[in-house]
């Protein structure tokens, strides 16, 4: 499904992205851990196709189309969906119009057709009803006023109405207590399906507790220094990051 | 002497109505003075952002030299009670007075000329005498249209009242020269739509005096949508008079026009009184919008709250001076200022200036501005979701502006007031720049 390649990625004028490889298929769960500034949020944003990112070598290809020619909408019609570490605050854009103005454009891009507000009303309140959320966060607009818990849980929210087939979950457990944590990987569990994939990235373990993952990569100075089973995950919680640093000090070294 | 003098001073000479209601010598002197003192220039403290130089070199014939029009007129929001002027004349068949509660009078200048009422005499011979006061004059010489509006003691109008002022691609550059007197008498309320609105590639020179009288209690919801043709010159000046607790709420919605001045003066004489201030200005291309506003606190507790924002692209260029006096006496009052604008282009430009001046003491007054492009986080956000580039423009850019229309009081208005600024924001299908 999605295939990255010795990809490298700078940003303003910093390597961020050094020659990372991974290869995700239908149905798994793949996470990504690795210390502050590994990289973990560029890949995200890269993926996404956040402008800012100068893609210096290599390639991405989803569902075998080259990723990196499309633009975010594009991406986003294409099955791609990034939860944002820092979802953004919109004033005057409500969430529900803007919720169905987004699947819709994903649907007629698609070559679907639209779904009127009973429609769409009908999905809405399904999902809503699946990740345990109140109707209020209907009427308010996009992220306005939200606490960081309400605004992981509309990531997820969103997630569940566009119906993504790669979800991309930025550090969604940064800033939540246990119960939030909870709710928000409750949400992604039901989403789990045997033809959606999901990429975890999270500095943390203690997510992956509720979100079993499939892999484990370690992402380290710009590429993936380390995969493995969930083991790998506890075994990090155990140590720490600093032998993956060892790992990799040499050619830090060189450079 | 320029040009557009010349022609105006030309056509006085066959003015009809020109001497009704005594008024001959006050408009004689008052075009003697144009133009002898000629039409503001940029060195003129008020008028320094815009310069009157081309349109100071066109010609202008007056209404009634111009051949009348039988081409088809879209008022846009056909809404009653109405009155209708096309090309600076009342439409007599397009305007519609049913429904015209008790307690309301509603009728042009020109049937106002022929009666005897002293209070059209105070208005329209009126001295300017300000040095910057040039279209003023003019507008005093050559104003014989206009409206009417008068409404009684303790009258509440629940409808709308619609001005729609309509020109038209007649062919010739016509001048209009209107003058509206709005006097709400006490505690009365009403909200009156002025609408300005052109047809195609007519070039007209719009030149617009109204005077608000608000008494003891009297509120007033003032709508006022600028959809003026792209070619025209709308030179405006706005007085509002309120006495004790009375209230205006202002919403001007400057959206078209290729040059627009619109002087605002609001005088809160009364205790109590309050002024509620709302402007959206949408400049595009080469439009150049200037809004001169001067809110005057006078009296104790007197209150204000203006709100501006300005959305400028292309090459274009938008104005705000927005100044507040707060006299020496007027204790306790209340003034509150902010203008929020957003730059759409590189080449566009934005000049918002605050000006607050303090006399008195007790006094609450704040005032902020900010300037800035559309979020790129925000925008990036909306499209990873699947909306394509243009249309989450679109969406923050109408989300930037949307809160001004929500204190519409009236659903329906709002509603068609959407409609309309979402048609003049995006320019019926352009991508928004």
């Amino acid at each position: 499904m999605l295939k990255i390649e010795n990809l490298h990625a700078r940003v303003e004028g910093r390597d961020i992205l050094k020659g990372l490889t991974l290869t995700v298929k239908p149905g798994e769960v793949h996470a990504i851990m690795g210390p502050n500034g590994a990289g973990k949020s560029t890949l995200g944003h890269v993926l996404a196709g956040r402008d800012g990112y100068e893609i210096t070598e290599g390639s991405v290809s989803f569902n075998g189309v080259d990723l990196l020619d499309m633009a975010p909408e594009e991406r986003a019609a294409a099955g791609v969906f990034l939860a944002m570490q820092y979802p953004v605050e919109i004033p005057g854009v409500n969430n529900t119009y803007f919720l169905r103005s987004a699947l819709n454009a994903q649907r007629r891009s698609r070559g679907q057709e639209e779904l009127d507000s009973v429609q769409f009303l009908k999905l809405v309140r399904e999902k809503l009803a699946v990740l345990h959320l109140k109707d209020d966060l209907l009427h308010r607009a996009v992220n306005e006023g939200f606490s960081g818990g309400e605004k992981k849980r509309n990531e997820i929210f969103q997630m569940a109405v566009l119906e993504p087939t790669l979800a991309i979950l930025d550090e969604t457990d940064s800033g939540l207590d246990i119960d939030a944590l909870k709710a928000v990987a409750e949400g992604v569990n039901a989403q789990r399906t045997p033809e959606r994939a999901f990429i975890v990235i999270t500095h943390y373990q203690r997510l992956l507790d509720y979100i079993k993952p499939d892999v484990v990569h370690v992402l380290a100075d710009g590429r993936i220094v380390e995969t493995g089973g969930p083991e790998l995950a506890l075994q990090l919680e155990a140590q720490g990051y600093d032998w993956i640093r060892d790992r990799i000090a040499p050619e830090t070294a060189e450079a | 002497m320029s040009a557009l003098l010349d022609s105006l001073a030309a056509g006085f000479e066959q003015l009809p109505r020109r001497d009704a209601l005594g008024l001959g010598a006050s408009r004689r002197e008052a075009l003697d003075a144009a133009v002898a003192e000629g039409l503001p220039t940029s060195r003129q403290e008020r008028w320094k952002y815009t310069s009157l130089r081309a349109l100071e070199q066109r010609q202008f014939m007056l209404p009634y030299q111009c051949e009348a029009t039988v081409a088809d007129v879209d008022v846009e929001l056909p809404l009653a009670p109405r009155l209708v002027f096309v090309d600076g004349s009342f439409d007599v068949l397009r305007s519609d007075l049913r429904g015209l509660p008790e307690g309301v009078e509603l009728q042009p200048l020109s049937r106002g000329l022929q009666g005897d009422d002293p209070r059209e005499v105070n208005v329209l011979g009126r001295r300017w005498e300000e040095d910057d006061a040039g279209f003023w004059r003019l507008n005093a010489a050559l104003a014989v249209e206009g409206a009417l509006l008068r409404i009684g003691p303790d009258v509440e109008v629940d409808a709308p009242l619609h001005l729609v002022f309509v020109t038209t691609a007649g062919g010739q550059d016509v001048g209009v020269h209107l003058r509206h007197r709005i006097e709400l008498r006490e505690g009365s309320r009403a909200t009156l739509v002025e609408h300005h609105v052109g047809q195609g590639g007519e070039r007209p020179l719009l030149n617009s005096v109204s005077h608000v009288h608000l008494k003891p209690g009297a509120a007033l919801e003032h709508v006022r949508v600028q959809r003026a043709a792209a070619g025209a010159s709308l030179i405006a000046r706005t007085e509002a008079v309120l006495a004790k607790e009375a209230t205006y709420r202002l919403l001007s919605l400057e959206l078209g026009a290729a040059l627009s001045r619109h002087e605002l003066a609001i005088d809160l004489q009364g205790c109590d009184a309050r002024a509620e201030v709302r402007g959206l200005v949408r400049s595009r291309e080469r439009q150049h919008v200037d809004t001169q506003l001067m809110l005057r606190h006078q009296s104790p507790q007197a209150s204000s709250d203006t709100q501006w924002r300005a959305i400028a692209g292309g090459r274009s260029r938008a104005i705000f001076h927005g100044g507040i006096l707060i006299a020496e006496g007027a204790d306790g009052s209340d003034a509150q200022l902010e203008t929020r604008n957003l730059l759409l282009t590189d080449s566009a430009e934005i000049d918002a200036q605050p000006v607050l001046e303090i006399h008195a003491d007790e006094v609450k007054a704040s005032h902020g501005a900010t300037i800035g492009q559309l979020d790129e986080r925000a925008l990036f956000y909306l499209r990873s979701r699947g909306l394509p580039e243009v249309e989450a423009r679109r969406l923050l850019v109408f989300a930037f502006c949307r809160s001004l229309l929500e204190g519409v009081s009236d659903a329906d208005l709002q509603s068609q007031l959407e409609r309309v600024v979402k048609k003049s924001l995006f320019n019926d299908g352009e991508a928004v720049a």
